[in-house]
């Protein structure tokens, strides 16, 4: 009962209002996404964009800009289209171009905070931008805006080119073949996961970013067999998570963004064993 | 006018032909069927016959009404595919999408039409189904589905018995060929499997590096090339 009273009286807080509204619909749309990208074998997406962001961010913040969000976006956007609207034809496959893009995004967002930073705490920022900490409990009014408009336009589109975007992550072959442009729905997905992602990197930092994409998705493909059961299942899943987690690490002061990975993981253990019985 | 017809076709990949002079006509109603060994071009002429990769030179056309959307394509199962969480019905459907136009969702009317292919191909009752728990046969039939909610006129079949059990590969060759003299659809069928192409095809073309031989499947039989074949090899139609 205590802990009832003790959540209404942070509910009031205007910061804490702000941290659910980002984070569900943060949750969500990652959610949304999740499925179709695991399902293509892009699992690793989140963590190489993320990576992105994180050198862009570095960048933006060495060149002084007041809003990094209008650099950050578009590079990150740049990012995802090249890894996956390219695919197939790319000289270096996949998983390899993800992994070097990756790595030398965080190697030199690195380098350039530590040797430019004008801050005095480089690693406390560094550590701020990867695991996320206490970001979401700072948040702007711009950035809640921004963050709910962003999520409405990915929501909408993903509503309205569900059946397309099913047909091409099933067969993408067969789905060109009858005349639908496969190419450009890779690019709608390409570009909104990267949006998504540069948000989601407030919810829970550049290191774990990966795991709103895929534990929702891999958590409802565990008990579920049809994709639009998954689809909605993984949005629930999601949401209850993330909404259990930030309530929780505002409670037992706790990093948000590890404490919504660690109760993801949970359900997802939790699924994995209704699913082996059913 | 033929349904489908090559005009000196060549088909490569970085200016490196695998296949040239590639000249064949396909009509309403044929069954043709393509032999030839790997990497003979079979997979590569797929491409270029669904409209998904342009010849080095030569033209690939199209006539009789038949719009290069048109051909159904019942391709080889993806790796993805293996366990992607999608029930029948949802992948049916999504042969539809190209009558959707700009409507987002699939109409009451499409929905019906789904599920009358789906009664064709004798997979009614396995529409709430997962595509992933069916066996090799019924995966087949469901795509063969998706392509007919695609074309009701032309079907292209890459290696459609691969990987199927001698009995259910002759359950296979017999829907097709139904498909083929009852509902006259024309069927392009890419395949291995010499001795099923001369019993059920109406025209064969085998491909190496050159064609090796287009024409009817009589004519083919008694051709040099077909004896050496035909004779060696067993499959599925005995």
């Amino acid at each position: 009962m205590e802990i009832i009273q003790k959540l209404g009286e942070y509910m009031q807080y205007d910061f804490v209002q702000k941290a659910l509204i980002v984070g569900v619909l943060i949750a969500l749309c990652s959610s949304l996404l999740g499925v179709t990208l695991v399902l293509k074998r892009f699992s690793f997406i989140g963590d190489g964009l993320s990576h992105v962001a994180f050198g862009a961010m570095a960048v933006a913040g060495i060149a002084g800009l007041t809003n990094e969000m209008i650099l950050v976006i578009p590079i990150t956007v740049i990012a995802a289209i090249v890894l996956l609207a390219t695919g197939k034809n790319a000289k270096i496959k996949g998983d390899a171009s993800l992994a070097m893009l990756s790595v030398a995004s965080l190697g030199i967002g690195y380098l350039l905070l530590n040797v430019f930073s004008s801050s005095g705490n480089v690693s406390g920022d560094v550590c701020t931008t990867l695991f996320g900490s206490t970001s979401i409990l700072t948040l702007s009014d711009f950035d809640v805006k921004l963050c709910i408009a962003m999520s409405v336009i990915v929501i909408l589109i993903f509503i309205f080119l569900y059946n397309r975007i099913f047909a091409v992550t099933f067969d993408e072959t067969f789905t060109s073949a009858t005349g639908i442009k496969a190419s450009a729905y890779n690019l709608i997905i390409a570009v909104i996961t990267a949006i998504i992602i540069v948000l989601a990197m407030n919810l829970v930092g550049s290191l774990l970013i990966s795991a709103l994409v895929i534990f929702p998705a891999l958590s409802a493909m565990r008990v579920f067999k049809s994709f639009r059961k998954v689809v909605i299942c993984s949005a629930a899943v999601s949401v209850v998570c993330s909404l259990t987690g930030i309530l929780v690490s505002i409670i037992a002061s706790t990093p948000v963004g590890s404490t919504i990975v660690a109760i993801d993981i949970a359900v997802f253990a939790i699924f994995a064993l209704i699913g082996r019985k059913g | 006018m033929a349904q489908l017809s090559c005009k000196d076709v060549a088909l490569g990949y970085e200016g490196k032909a695998v296949t040239e002079h590639l000249s064949f006509e396909v009509n309403k109603g044929d069954y043709l069927c393509i032999v030839g060994e790997n990497g003979a071009g079979k997979s590569t002429l797929i491409k270029a016959l669904l409209g998904l990769k342009s010849p080095m030179s030569g033209t690939i056309e199209t006539g009789e009404g038949l719009k290069p959307t048109e051909i159904g394509y019942l391709p080889q199962q993806t790796q993805v595919q293996k366990d992607f969480p999608a029930s029948v019905r949802e992948i049916v459907l999504s042969g539809l999408l190209n009558k959707c136009g700009f409507n987002p969702f699939y109409s009451k009317k499409l929905k019906e039409f789904a599920a009358l292919q789906m009664e064709r191909m004798n997979i009614s009752e396995l529409s709430d189904r997962c595509y992933r728990e069916l066996s090799g046969g019924q995966q087949q039939r469901v795509l063969l589905a998706r392509a007919l909610c695609a074309t009701g006129k032309m079907l292209l079949l890459d290696e459609p018995v691969a990987g199927l059990d001698p009995k259910v590969t002759k359950e296979m060759y017999e829907l097709i060929y139904r498909l083929n003299r009852e509902d006259g659809i024309t069927v392009i069928m890419v395949s291995h499997d010499i001795a099923a192409a001369v019993k059920y095809a109406s025209h064969i073309l085998h491909i190496s590096h050159t064609p090796l031989f287009f024409g009817t499947k009589e004519d083919y039989i008694a051709s040099d090339i077909g004896k050496t074949f035909a004779d060696t090899k067993d499959g599925g139609a005995e």
